[in-house]
């Protein structure tokens, strides 16, 4: 009968195939209605003169899909872009706004997670600015910084911090108590002790807010471009939009799915590195 | 004997509870002192405060009344001179066990040479009988052979004075037995200061030259110093043939079991020095019947 990840292969693609069927079947051509004028007709899509799916089929996807892998990186002027540069500038951005969390996120979490005092201090500000949807600080993002590009990583960086924040936190002031004693009785120094002790015990939980906070990145870019525009994939969704081509849309939307899902399981990668059983 | 610590009047009392009117003392107006190269085990049951009293000499946790002098100055939080080994051995999870006695190691002598530090980490491991056992985590380590590592970890910076709570508690009772074995050839080897918390009377009376009873708590105190009569060297296997084996096994269960409670509401006498008993002691032999012999 085979193991269980090949069972289940076996079934993911199953699933597909139901899926892909249905949606071919749901976009077959339909019948054409009365005849018409050629003039006119030229001036209708190939939806109105031969009964075509408005909605793209599984094939014009597929070719769709084929021909941005031929040619990612074409740039044709500032709306022809290939997808792969569109990506290219997404990922930088996740990426400096996400380091640029991690540089202030970790070492803040980590004041939050010694010292109780720091806790109680900044808790309200915390529960207070971390429910906020990033994309409400764009206006003033946009106002204070003046660069659009520069906004979109600001964003960024305001949507990653705060997980980053609040598990950095959470594992230093869970690190046990015996480790950090362990440190005491041999008089190891406080830069030592974080460094030696309480960084690697909550180096998971650590990698866990990364996680959390870059899958967050990569569901915010897309809308940050769409509002700032210019370039990037959030961008690209919208001026295919607007070109109303629905298989590049689509195209766009597995691109996005693929890559952040190589972000995640890069970081659980990551994680999987500085983890230890107890 | 030159007291390498001495503690004085120490005593630990929590703030009262919601109702209560006075502060609830732990234990009280506790006197004892560690001589050097002595091996001193302290017993009694859960509650009377022993592991705060190893804590304080520890310098992880702080008393609310008395001092405790290292060479007649008073302590002020821990110290290298002090080595702990822990109930739950509190290995750093993520290190090797030669990365984990490295740590200790380079605490103690931060600027010593690569080469030099690796000696100290391999002789320490060879102590506890590890050899072949350096890269591996903790969690690849059975339960015994993680408090072999502790232990490492405390000899390795060649402390003035070893600290035990309750190391052998979390073991099997096999394991237990050959840690014991282990632990009283390393003390004796090296003349190791050691003090040692256990509720284990087979233990204490392998391990330990005297051995303080504790009274139950709250308001615990020392009640008696029972002087060990069987003579060293002791071997786990033969200690019970020796004739003070009964009598001072005897005393102190009788302790335990009857009166740690009345002893603690029983009038005290001068807490600074606690009765010395010597069960078990044979009155000396007179000389005539020496030579008659």
């Amino acid at each position: 009968m085979g193991s269980l990840p090949v069972r289940a292969a076996l079934l993911s693609v199953m699933f597909l195939a139901v899926f892909v069927a249905a949606w071919h079947l749901a976009t077959l051509p339909t019948t054409v209605g009365a005849p018409m004028d050629p003039e006119y007709a030229k001036l209708m899509g190939a939806t109105a003169t031969q009964g075509k799916s408005a909605m793209p089929t599984p094939r014009d996807v597929g070719v769709a899909i084929v021909s941005h892998l031929v040619d990612p990186f074409f740039d044709r002027g500032p709306n022809t872009k290939g997808i792969g540069i569109q990506l290219g500038y997404s990922i930088a951005r996740v990426l400096l706004g996400f380091s640029l969390a991690v540089i202030i996120g970790v070492p803040l979490g980590f004041v939050i997670g010694m010292s109780p005092l720091m806790h109680r201090a900044l808790d309200p500000f915390i529960q207070v600015l971390k429910p906020i949807s990033p994309l409400a600080w764009m206006p003033l993002a946009l106002y204070s910084i003046k660069d659009s590009a520069l906004s979109s990583i600001f964003v960024i960086f305001i949507c990653a911090v705060w997980p980053l924040m609040i598990n950095t936190a959470f594992g230093v002031a869970s690190v046990r108590r015996e480790w950090l004693n362990v440190a005491r009785t041999l008089e190891v120094g406080v830069w030592r002790r974080s460094l030696a002790v309480i960084l690697p015990a909550a180096a998971p939980t650590i990698l866990t807010g990364m996680r959390i906070s870059v899958g967050i990145a990569w569901l915010v870019i897309v809308a940050a471009e769409m509002l700032v525009g210019g370039t990037g994939i959030g961008y690209f969704v919208w001026n295919e939009w607007n070109n109303l081509s629905l298989s590049n849309v689509i195209t766009a939307i597995l691109f996005i799915g693929a890559i952040g899902m190589a972000l995640d399981q890069g970081l659980a990668w990551c994680g999987r590195l500085v983890s230890y059983a107890e | 004997m030159r007291p390498l610590i001495s503690v004085e009047g120490l005593a630990k009392r929590f703030p009262p509870r919601q109702g209560g009117d006075a502060a609830v003392a732990v234990f009280e107006d506790v006197w004892f002192a560690v001589g050097e190269g002595e091996f001193v085990c302290l017993i009694g049951h859960s509650g009377c405060g022993k592991t705060t009293i190893l804590n304080v000499l520890a310098g992880l946790e702080e008393a609310s009344a008395g001092v405790v002098l290292v060479d007649d100055a008073e302590i002020s939080g821990p110290s290298l001179d002090r080595a702990v080994i822990f109930q739950h051995h509190a290995l750093l999870p993520w290190l090797s066990v030669e990365r984990n006695i490295a740590f200790a190691v380079r605490s103690r002598w931060p600027s010593a040479s690569r080469d030099e530090t690796q000696q100290r980490i391999q002789r320490a491991i060879g102590l506890v009988k590890l050899t072949g056992a350096e890269k591996k985590r903790p969690a690849e380590l059975s339960g015994g052979m993680k408090q072999r590592v502790g232990i490492a970890r405390a000899l390795a910076i060649e402390p003035r004075m070893l600290l035990m709570d309750e190391p052998f508690s979390a073991l099997d009772a096999l394991t237990r037995g050959n840690l014991q074995d282990e632990v009283a050839r390393l003390c004796a080897e090296t003349n190791q200061t050691t003090f040692m918390i256990t509720h284990d009377v087979d233990e204490a009376m392998l391990l330990a030259d005297r051995i303080l009873l504790m009274t139950n708590g709250p308001r615990a105190r020392i009640a008696e110093i029972v002087v060990n009569t069987v003579p060293r060297p002791r071997r786990r296997h033969d200690l019970h043939r020796h004739p003070a084996y009964y009598p001072l096994r005897n005393h102190v269960i009788d302790f335990l079991i009857e009166r740690s409670q009345q002893a603690r509401d029983a009038p005290a006498g001068d807490p600074r020095h606690p009765p010395v008993v010597r069960p078990g002691d044979a009155p000396p032999i007179p000389q005539t019947m020496e030579v008659i012999r």
